[in-house]
Formats: structure tokens, C-alpha cells, sequence
């Protein structure tokens, strides 16, 4: 008798939804955003259509302020696999010159990424947009559907969710309408991470603990990935070995400070910390309801 | 790479990184009725077992101060309660999922909304559990919502439940009060088929019984909630590993015209490259050629896997479709009976109603039979349903679908209703009974059952048995047996007789239970009525 383990099981649930999203969806994209969740997900997107590719191309919204070295290891990536890539820019925030450092992290964000978002479907007529979010991640997102309605202006409604029963999941929209869609909703970061190890999966160098050239700012460590970012009055630019947890705009994410190198010394790391992992996303912190008010507006 | 990081064991250790000793998972939900504090319960839970990030705490205090309810304490439910409308007006809305471990059990637990008006996603946090946490307030007792979702619990198979009388330091931690509760919550339910109801003094808000023991109710002797919690037998290994194997189509896979694979998420039994199937509904037989899984090419895929199949044959089939073990006894059928809870405002329109089971989505008839009370949980002749009215259906779909009684197949028994104008999702329920078609639901010959299953299906005590329990039942009936011997052994003063009539006894008891149960089935299925496994009335 086969007995599944724990994180067999979640593999086996994200291949079911990925399947269950090429089946209906009329033009499904994968929102690959390089971190280790999209890795993940291009992962056992590769395995649920075994031996072919998967059935859709891969969407990076670049808000032109992501770490280079996400860059490279998504080209990279990318042409080892052989899929498509559509990367996005909002040429209109880029033309009125919104950054994080002139707009601030909330307008920045809405731009660049939401909005950005919002243009990317519209522009390809995407009906769904798989993602990697997990419910552990943040509050509302533990309040998330696997099968997300989104209305025609792309906004989510959180008291009126369709019920979701066993995994007989309602795919039925109107013209307009969008589903985002995440496989990975019952993952922790936990069993990301240990899916990584077992699988042996490659993530973006960041994650592990290097010297980098940071500056302290806010109450969190920033790496100064470009000469775009000027420093402040009073700043000094350090080399301290540090990592990441998660993956953003570079200006907008605290780096950690750490000596692990391997994964398990990360995995070890974290289970060490009392500290979540979106504690060193700035822009989670905009407001009190913060991650929820951007999801109403589109954002991922 | 350590063993920890194997995907073979993986598992939880205190802080959620891994561990070998792979303690399981436990999905649970609580609910109960409003303001009986099961978000609370839920934030004690997380915040006792360590599972709450320090910049999360701190944002409780800040939270607390500004929509707690429980003064300048923290108020836990803010940990779980993550939308703005929920903060605001302290009650939850939509199911939150919140993921925990201790070094015994690893944990997923939805905390569902107690309000009537959000029963819909009750439910939906219902479907997936092993088990329910149902809360009640020792100051009001057992209210109709109590009732309600212990029904909806029943409804959708979940058959352990504690009961968690809560706010036990408002009433004195007087026994009294508790004992009136638990003896009103097992007379209330005895129908509702519930194998395991432990009830259990709590108070979420000081933590009493919670981890730890409770000083102030010395007169209770059982487990605390989360040790309970971490030992329950869930049942995890049910018959559907040595069920017949069935794999509803979900996806076709050609990705050129050398490759052509069948890829869906096996729902039952166990299937081997070699085995030979047949495909419903069209009913064409073929083998099996090869089995891609996750890791690549595998020998054989069980119940739970999501694979490719490739067959032998070039044979017709597609999403919808399922493949079964040669010999399955399913016949597809357009008729079946039900029960379902009605999620929408408006009333059910006939007209409009498309049906999904498994990976089938096809128009079909709504036919409303009864209401159930789900106070007095009787039934009372209806033609339609309010919302979150839960009635017996008949559902005619448009074409034959291969579907089973839920009781016996999960993944073939339940279905959700939509609206074709809509698109809402305006029901879910459980089929009990397939009408025969108009073939007649054939017979099963045997003739092509592993031999294996046939002994197993001929000695389960009740379809679903998990083999500890198949092993228990069997243990049972030969200790039975054998005192029988004995018995008729010192009564006529012969060896051989006493052995031969023990003997006699256990088989006459095994053929008896077999015919009694596949009597019981063709009852049931006449009749319509289930309360068959005790899942539900």
C-alpha cells in the first residue's frame, strides 16, 4: 500500500490544479515573478505536462527595478527550458518617471506592478493567471479561493468568493472576467523550501548568504544593486554578508543578515526564525489592511 | 543532503521545518455558531504552539488596540480574522486556512464563519477536513447554527468531531453546565452517524484545556484539545487504496503525434502498467503501457497521485471520461438521488442548472424531494430550497455520467451545482443512491476482480475501512467465533464439535455480514434514503 507523504501530497494537488487550468482556461499564462515560489511552480508545471512543455508562456511583470541578478537567472532559465517568456514594462509609469524612490513604495508598486498587471492581461487577453502565492504568506491571502474570480476590472471581491468545495472547482466566468489561480495556496514556506532541497531545484543566488553591498535604511538592511539609488545624508554604503527571503524590487526589500550558504543552513536558519518572511517586504506595511486593499485593486 | 530533506519522509518538526519522523497531517475546521469563538480558539492555538512570527505579534498588539475586544489583552482572533471587514466588525466572513505543526502532527485547520448568512464557505472549509472542531458557548448551549453546521459536517463524511464548550471561566467551570451540553450535543446528533464525539471543557480566551490542562476543572479527566488533536486516528488510509482503481480524465496529453497520455488524479485503487481497463462511459477495454508520475516513468500509481497513463490501444477518450480496472461493477447512469445544501439567494431554476462531478460538467434537471429541519433534523415535503437549505434531490443530467454513492467513492459522489446564466455556484452536495439505467445497472460478474480485493470487499466491516480497522473487525470476529467453540466445546464435551461449530461460525458470520450489507445496498438504492456508513440521515 502507497502511502503519500506530506509534501507529496501538495505536489500532487499543484499538478491537479495545473492540469485543471490548461483544461479550462481558454488562455492561460503562468506569472513567472523569478523568486522560489515561481520556481516551484515552473517546476511542477514542467512535470504536470511531461513529456510535453507546459501549455502556456510565462508573464514576468518587470518593474525595471528588480535585482539583476533576477534578471539574469530568468533569461537563464528560461532558454534552458525552451518555454516563452512575455516580459511587460509600463511604459507609461516608465514615461512619467515612477520609482520608488520619487512616487514611494505604495504608488510605485501600484504602477508598476499592479497596474502593470492589469495592462499585461488586458493587452494578451489572458483569462487566467497562475501564480504562486501561498495562504501562509499574509492574512488575507489566507482567505484566498485555489480558483480566484476576478471581475472585468480585475478586482477581487473577498466577501463575495465563490464557495470552493472538495476540488470540484468552478471555472465558469463571463467575458472579462479572470481567474488567478494558485497551485500552491496549502504550501508553507517551509515545504517550499524542503521541496527545493528534495528536488533539487536551482533559485536565484540571493537567497543565499553572500557579502553584499548594503546600507541601512528604514530599520532594514538595502542592497544598493545599481547606482540609481543615491544614498541619504548620513548613509554609509557596508559590505555585510547578507540574504534574502523573498525576492522584490531591491530598493523595497530587506536583506538578512547571515552565513547561510547551503540550503539547509537555510532551512535551519528559518526554522530558527521568529521572524515571517514578509516581514522584509516594505510595501506589505503600507496600511492596515494593506495587502488586501492591493488585492482588491489587481495586484497579485 | 540530510535524510530530513527526503521527499519520501518528509514532515514537520516544532517550527515547521522538516523532520523524518513525519507525524502526518490532520485537516481540521471549526465552526459552530456565531461569536462562540472559534477564531479566537484558533489564534490561542497558533499563538501557544509557537506558530505566530514575531512582526505578526507584533501587529496583534497593534491591531488589538484599535478593534480588540477583549480590552488592552491581545485579542487572538485578530491573528485569523485577516480581512478589513472582518477586523472591523469582529465576526468572520470567508474561511481563513492557517498551517501549524508540533512535534507530534502536522496541521492544516480552517476556521469557517459561524454566521448563517456565510454558510456557503462553512462548508466549503467543511469538505476537506478529517475532522471538526464544533465550538459552543457554555452560556447559550447547543443553538440552531450548532446544529446546522454538525449536520453539514455529516453531510460531507466528516465522521470525528470534538465538541469544544467554550467560555467555560463565564459560567464558574461548573460541571454541571458542561455535562447538560455534552448529553443535549450526543442526543441532538445520535443520527448524524458521528464515530468519535469527544466534548471537552475549554476556554480559548485564558487557554484552559487548550495545550495545557486546566486547573480549574479538576472534575474533567479526558485529553486537552491540541493533545487530542495530535493522536486522533483520522482514518487517513482509507479503502480507497484496496478499492477497484479508478482515474477520472482530467487532461489529454499530446504534445506531438508520437505521445499521446491520458493525465488525471487517480481516485481509488491502485492501477500497474500491464493492468487491463476499461474506459467509461463508452466502455472500451485496453491496457495499460506505461505510467508517468511526478519522478518519470513508474511501475504502478495509488489513490491520491496525480499521473499520466499511456494505453496500448489509440481508444477514444477524453476529459470526463474515467478509467477503471477491468470488471468494475460501475455502470453509468443519468439519474441519481442526493443530498445537497442550496448556497444562492434565489431559488433553484430547473432550467438552468449544470452539474460538475469529478472532471464532468453537463446540463441537468433539478428535481427537489424534501427539506430537512435542520433543528429537529426531520423532513418536510418541499419543492424548492431557501438558502442554505439542505434537502434530498433527485438530479437527471443530460447524458449517462459515471458516478457512485458517496459513501463509497468520494471522488465519483460529490458534485457542485452552478448557474448557466450566472455562473455562481449555487449548490453542493453528495450523490446516495444511481438510479439504474436504462440497461439496468449491471451486476458485478467477479469474474475479472483481483482475488485480493474480493476477499477484502467480502470481510470490510462497512465501506469506508481503513485496514487498521479491517484488521480489528476481522480480530474480532475470530475471538468471537472462537469463544463460541469453546463455549459449545464444554456444553457437549467434544473437542471436535466445539471446533467444527467454531469454525462453522465464522464463516456462517462472514457470508451473513456480506449478504446482510449487499442486501442493505439494494434497499437503499430503491428506496433512496441512505444512512449508510452513518454519513449523514
Amino acid at each position: 500500500m502507497i502511502q503519500l507523504t506530506h509534501l507529496q501530497k501538495l505536489e500532487a494537488e499543484a499538478i491537479h490544479v495545473l492540469r485543471e487550468v490548461a483544461a479550462t482556461a481558454q488562455r492561460p499564462v503562468l506569472l513567472y515573478s523569478i523568486g522560489k515560489d515561481s520556481a516551484v511552480l515552473l517546476h511542477l508545471a514542467m512535470k504536470a505536462f511531461h513529456p510535453g512543455k507546459p501549455p502556456f508562456p510565462l508573464l514576468h511583470v518587470d518593474t525595471t527595478w528588480k535585482f539583476r541578478e533576477m534578471i539574469a537567472f530568468r533569461d537563464r532559465r528560461v532558454s534552458e527550458l525552451g518555454l516563452e517568456l512575455i516580459v511587460h514594462v509600463n511604459a507609461d509609469g516608465v514615461a512619467a518617471g515612477v520609482n520608488p524612490f520619487s512616487v514611494g513604495s505604495r504608488v510605485h508598486t501600484d504602477v508598476m506592478k499592479t497596474q502593470a498587471l492589469r495592462q499585461a492581461l488586458d493587452t494578451h487577453g489572458f483569462d487566467a493567471a497562475i501564480g504562486g502565492a501561498r495562504r501562509d504568506e499574509e492574512r488575507s491571502r489566507a482567505k484566498e479561493r485555489i480558483f480566484s474570480l476576478r471581475s472585468a476590472g480585475h478586482r477581487w471581491d473577498p466577501k463575495g468568493q465563490r464557495p470552493e468545495p472538495w476540488r470540484l472547482f468552478n471555472t465558469r466566468h463571463k467575458p472579462g472576467e479572470t481567474f488567478r489561480v494558485f497551485p500552491l495556496s496549502n504550501w508553507t514556506e517551509a515545504d517550499v523550501w524542503a521541496y527545493v532541497a528534495a528536488e533539487n531545484i536551482s533559485v536565484v543566488p540571493l537567497y543565499f548568504a553572500a557579502p553584499r553591498p548594503v546600507v541601512q535604511r528604514d530599520g532594514t538592511w538595502i542592497m544598493r544593486d545599481d547606482n540609481r539609488m543615491e544614498l541619504r545624508p548620513g548613509e554609509t554604503l557596508e559590505t555585510r554578508w547578507v540574504r534574502f527571503r523573498t525576492l522584490g524590487c531591491y530598493p523595497l526589500t530587506g536583506a538578512v543578515e547571515s552565513r547561510a550558504t547551503t540550503l539547509p543552513a537555510i532551512i535551519e536558519e528559518m526554522r530558527l526564525s521568529r521572524w515571517s518572511e514578509r516581514q522584509g517586504r516594505l510595501i506589505d506595511s503600507d496600511g492596515a489592511a494593506s495587502m488586501e486593499q492591493k488585492k482588491q485593486e489587481g495586484y497579485f | 543532503m540530510s535524510a530530513a530533506l527526503d521527499l519520501h519522509h518528509g514532515g514537520y518538526s516544532a517550527a515547521g521545518a522538516l523532520d523524518v519522523r513525519a507525524p502526518g497531517l490532520l485537516r481540521f475546521i471549526t465552526c459552530g455558531s456565531v461569536d462562540d469563538g472559534k477564531s479566537t480558539l484558533i489564534g490561542r492555538i497558533l499563538h501557544d504552539a509557537g506558530a505566530v512570527p514575531q512582526d505578526q505579534l507584533d501587529n496583534l498588539e497593534a491591531d488589538s488596540r484599535r478593534f480588540g475586544t477583549q480590552g488592552s489583552a491581545p485579542d487572538f482572533a485578530l491573528l485569523v480574522d485577516g480581512l478589513a471587514a472582518e477586523r472591523e466588525q469582529g465576526i468572520t466572513i470567508d474561511v481563513a486556512y492557517r498551517y501549524f505543526a508540533t512535534p507530534r502532527r502536522a496541521f492544516i485547520v480552517a476556521d469557517t464563519p459561524g454566521h448563517e448568512q456565510y454558510t456557503r464557505n462553512m462548508a466549503t472549509g467543511a469538505t476537506g477536513a478529517d475532522l471538526a472542531v464544533i465550538l459552543v458557548d457554555a452560556r447559550k448551549g447547543l443553538l440552531p447554527q450548532t446544529l446546522r453546521h454538525a449536520f453539514i459536517v455529516s453531510l460531507v463524511g466528516v465522521r470525528r468531531v470534538v465538541v469544544a464548550v467554550n467560555k467555560m471561566d463565564l459560567v464558574g467551570y461548573n460541571e454541571a453546565v458542561f455535562r447538560e451540553i455534552e448529553r443535549a450535543f450526543h442526543a441532538d446528533t445520535a443520527t448524524l452517524g458521528f464515530i468519535d464525539a469527544v466534548v471537552l471543557p475549554v476556554s480559548a480566551l485564558t487557554g484552559d484545556n487548550v495545550l495545557a490542562g486546566s486547573p480549574h476543572t479538576p472534575w474533567y479527566e479526558g485529553p486537552t484539545l491540541l493533545s487530542h488533536l495530535e493522536t486522533v486516528d483520522t482514518e487517513s488510509a482509507p479503502v480507497a487504496q484496496v478499492a477497484p482503481f479508478r482515474l477520472p480524465v482530467q487532461w489529454v496529453n499530446r504534445p506531438d503525434p508520437t505521445f499521446r497520455g491520458l493525465s488525471g488524479s487517480v481516485a481509488s485503487g491502485t492501477v500497474r502498467t500491464g493492468d487491463a481497463i476499461t474506459v467509461l462511459p463508452s466502455g472500451t477495454a485496453s491496457t495499460v503501457k506505461s505510467i508517468l508520475g511526478p519522478a518519470g516513468p513508474q511501475q504502478s500509481a495509488g489513490a491520491g497521485e496525480a499521473v499520466t497513463l499511456c494505453l496500448a490501444d489509440e481508444v477514444d477518450a477524453s476529459r470526463g471520461d474515467m478509467l477503471v480496472a477491468a470488471g468494475d461493477r460501475l455502470v453509468p447512469s443519468s439519474r441519481f438521488r442526493g443530498r445537497l445544501l442550496w448556497m444562492s439567494t434565489n431559488p433553484p431554476d430547473p432550467a438552468n442548472i449544470l452539474l460538475r462531478v469529478h472532471n464532468v460538467t453537463a446540463p441537468a434537471i433539478l428535481t427537489v424531494n424534501d427539506r430537512i429541519d435542520i433543528e429537529t433534523y426531520e423532513r418536510h415535503a418541499a419543492e424548492t430550497l431557501p438558502l442554505n437549505g439542505i434537502g434530498h434531490v433527485t438530479i437527471t443530467s443530460d447524458r449517462p455520467l459515471v458516478v457512485d454513492p458517496y459513501w463509497r467513492d468520494r471522488d465519483l459522489g460529490a458534485f457542485i451545482l452552478m448557474d448557466r446564466v450566472s455562473d455562481e455556484t449555487v449548490a453542493l452536495g453528495v450523490i446516495d443512491a444511481v438510479e439504474a439505467g436504462p440497461a439496468g445497472r449491471e451486476r458485478a460478474t467477479g469474474q475479472d476482480v483481483p482475488l485480493r480485493a474480493r476477499v477484502l470487499r467480502l470481510l470490510a466491516p462497512e465501506p469506508p475501512a481503513s485496514a487498521d480497522r479491517l484488521a480489528e473487525a476481522v480480530v474480532w470476529r475470530l475471538v468471537i467465533s472462537a469463544l463460541f467453540g469453546v463455549i459449545v466445546m464444554v456444553l457437549t464435551g467434544s473437542l471436535a464439535i466445539g471446533f467444527a461449530a467454531g469454525l462453522a461460525d465464522a464463516v456462517a458470520r462472514t457470508l451473513l455480514r456480506a449478504a446482510l450489507r449487499d442486501l442493505l445496498a439494494q434497499i437503499q438504492l430503491r428506496r433512496g434514503d441512505v444512512h449508510i456508513d452513518g454519513s449523514g440521515i
